[in-house]
């Protein structure tokens, strides 16, 4: 993917002016304030063509070196017409971790939502169907965060085994 | 799983309508060919509304992830999309050495651009292969399958793996390319158009194939964009978008082929344009094969990332202190403190990799983007008022792997 063109970053700075802009091998990366994050997205779905949603995701910055929030979720963009990507990330701590869905702007991002929702447990406001997806709905856990032991904490062990005549 | 979940969700929301039932469709279907879950919503044979309920198949593979080193890694990456296992580890790695910032051998990037295009072309011989057995030409499936196994022994003459091939490491390649793996490739390049024109001539005008795909499944260029679908299906539907044309990572600049699109975006689309992208991947491990550039395959012993050989590491006092460096665990790779994403276009779409790195040598967070997670959440929209029997031809060409599914 090509770098954002300088008119989209001078246009992103224009719309919002507490966006931290950083670079890393070719990358370009917007950290932008978690109450902003819909109407920077919208923005730039809208006003500067990034069509294709890549990816949702979400990292756990609990043992983090020089880390100053807990989670940083991050949204991959690619304007399919000039081939820009951009990387939109945004900082949550506890215990607002919520913030607006983004699927009215693009379809794609429901599913990507809700497994945030399941690993990460952080709650897109308006998402039309917001369940866990991988995990069963009973699963009291996010396993995905960093003080979540890699173990699992017995779920497996103590799953209600449904056997053949007590079905 | 909680079944009583997805089924009191109101799916039509007027008054409750009794002729309508439900049927579950898997997890264990022989159509659905591995372990996924759908409730339909029938009204008589036609679907009016389907629920995908997954997550039978969930491993935990981000968290192990961040539990094993560069790599080690790589071995569960074979067993995500485990019908492309090359074309996994080509992205993991890929990933891995964007975040360290290293220049691969021009020998290496050439011998992973021929394993992933032979990948794809055995992931789409699978998937149509696959999609012409549920419509019930089972010929065509045996076409198929036969040169998949010829690719297999190429790959298990390449590195000693059929399956899980676990090919690539950090700054290189298990086993460097031999003569005969050569020779295997050039015979396989010599008798695959003639399989490929037999199957192109047994489906692409079968009566009964046209009719149970064509007009099946319609999407949009639009809702491909929007619905985030990326490789044959957005190609079938006119999004021209192909990353080894538009953000090639390996040299794919040098060699000639097209990205093939349709228009159309129905079931019969995306098999044509899996057809058509054999012929092209083909083109490009021909031209690989014939123009394999010499010189190592792995980066040199003083960038103390990849293993030196063993003639090194026995013989010389550099390669033996390299070698038990990066066996340490505080003197191995230098991470940067940064994250990147890197993607390559696996035979199923954007295949990308979300690597956050903490200065140590296993990664602080491993996303992986899963390009069948991505497209099986639109299948409910292009199933909705077809068939029954149409759900065996939509999920055939979506090509949904579950393991990487679910991961």
């Amino acid at each position: 993917m090509l770098k954002p063109e300088t008119a989209t970053i001078d246009a992103l700075k224009a719309f919002v002016s507490a966006v931290k802009i950083s670079d890393f091998r070719e990358q370009v990366r917007a950290v932008v304030p978690a109450n902003q994050i819909y109407d920077v997205l919208q923005f730039l779905n809208h006003e500067r063509g990034f069509d294709l949603l890549v990816d949702i995701t979400c990292v756990d910055y609990l043992r983090y070196r020089d880390a100053t929030d807990r989670f940083g979720l991050i949204y991959i963009l690619t304007n399919t017409v000039t081939n820009e990507q951009l990387i939109v990330r945004t900082f949550l701590n506890e215990p607002d971790l919520i913030v607006p869905s983004v699927t009215p702007l693009w379809e794609g991002a429901n599913w990507l939502e809700r497994e945030v929702w399941d690993m990460f447990g952080i709650r897109f406001e308006g998402h039309p169907d917001h369940r866990r997806i991988l995990l069963p709905e009973e699963f009291a856990a996010f396993p995905l965060r960093k003080d979540y032991p890699l173990q699992g904490r017995g779920e497996r062990h103590n799953f209600p085994v449904i056997t053949r005549d007590n079905a | 799983m909680p079944q009583a979940q997805v089924e009191t969700r109101d799916v039509l929301h007027d008054e409750p309508q009794d002729y309508l039932w439900t049927l579950n469709f898997g997890p264990q279907h022989p159509a659905t060919h591995t372990t996924l879950r759908l409730v339909l919503k029938l009204d008589g044979e036609r679907v009016i509304d389907a629920l995908p309920d997954i997550g039978y198949l969930h491993s935990g593979f981000e968290k192990i992830g961040e539990h094993l080193n560069y790599n080690q890694y790589v071995t569960v990456t074979d067993r995500m999309n485990y019908i492309s296992p090359m074309t996994n580890n080509v992205a993991w790695h890929g990933a891995v050495e964007k975040l360290l910032g290293l220049e691969l051998t021009p020998r290496c990037k050439y011998i992973r651009i021929i394993v992933s295009e032979l990948s794809r072309i055995s992931d789409h011989l699978l998937c149509n292969g696959a999609a012409g057995l549920d419509t019930g030409a089972f010929t065509y499936f045996l076409y198929a399958f036969y040169q998949r196994e010829v690719i297999y022994d190429i790959f298990e003459t390449l590195c000693g793996a059929r399956f899980t091939n676990s090919y690539t490491r950090v700054g290189g390649l298990m086993y460097d390319m031999t003569p005969l793996v050569i020779e295997k490739i050039r015979t396989f390049c010599r008798n695959f158009p003639k399989t490929l024109h037999d199957m192109e001539r047994l489906l692409d005008r079968n009566k009964i194939f046209v009719d149970r795909t064509k007009g099946v499944g319609v999407l949009t260029k639009q809702e491909a964009i929007n619905r985030s679908c990326t490789g044959p299906i957005a190609r079938a539907s006119g999004v021209s978008r192909d990353l080894r044309k538009d953000d090639p990572h390996l040299p794919y600049g040098d060699f000639d082929f097209r990205a093939c699109c349709a228009t159309a975006g129905d079931c019969y689309a995306r098999y044509l344009v899996r057809m058509q992208e054999m012929w092209e991947s083909l083109k490009i491990v021909q031209q690989a094969v014939e123009n394999l550039p010499s010189g190592p395959v792995n980066v040199g012993i003083d960038q103390r990332t990849a293993f030196p050989d063993k003639r090194w590491v026995y013989s010389t006092i550099e390669g033996t202190i390299s070698h038990f460096e990066l066996q340490m665990s505080n003197r191995g790779f230098e991470v940067p403190h940064e994250e990147i994403y890197y993607a390559i276009e696996a035979p199923n779409g954007e295949l990308g990799f979300y690597i956050a790195g903490d200065g140590t040598e296993t990664a602080y967070r491993a996303r992986c983007r899963p390009p069948s997670y991505i497209h099986f959440a639109v299948f409910p929209h292009l199933i909705r008022g077809h068939t029954l029997s149409d759900i065996v031809a939509v999920l055939g060409s979506l090509n949904i792997i579950a393991a990487e599914l679910d991961r």
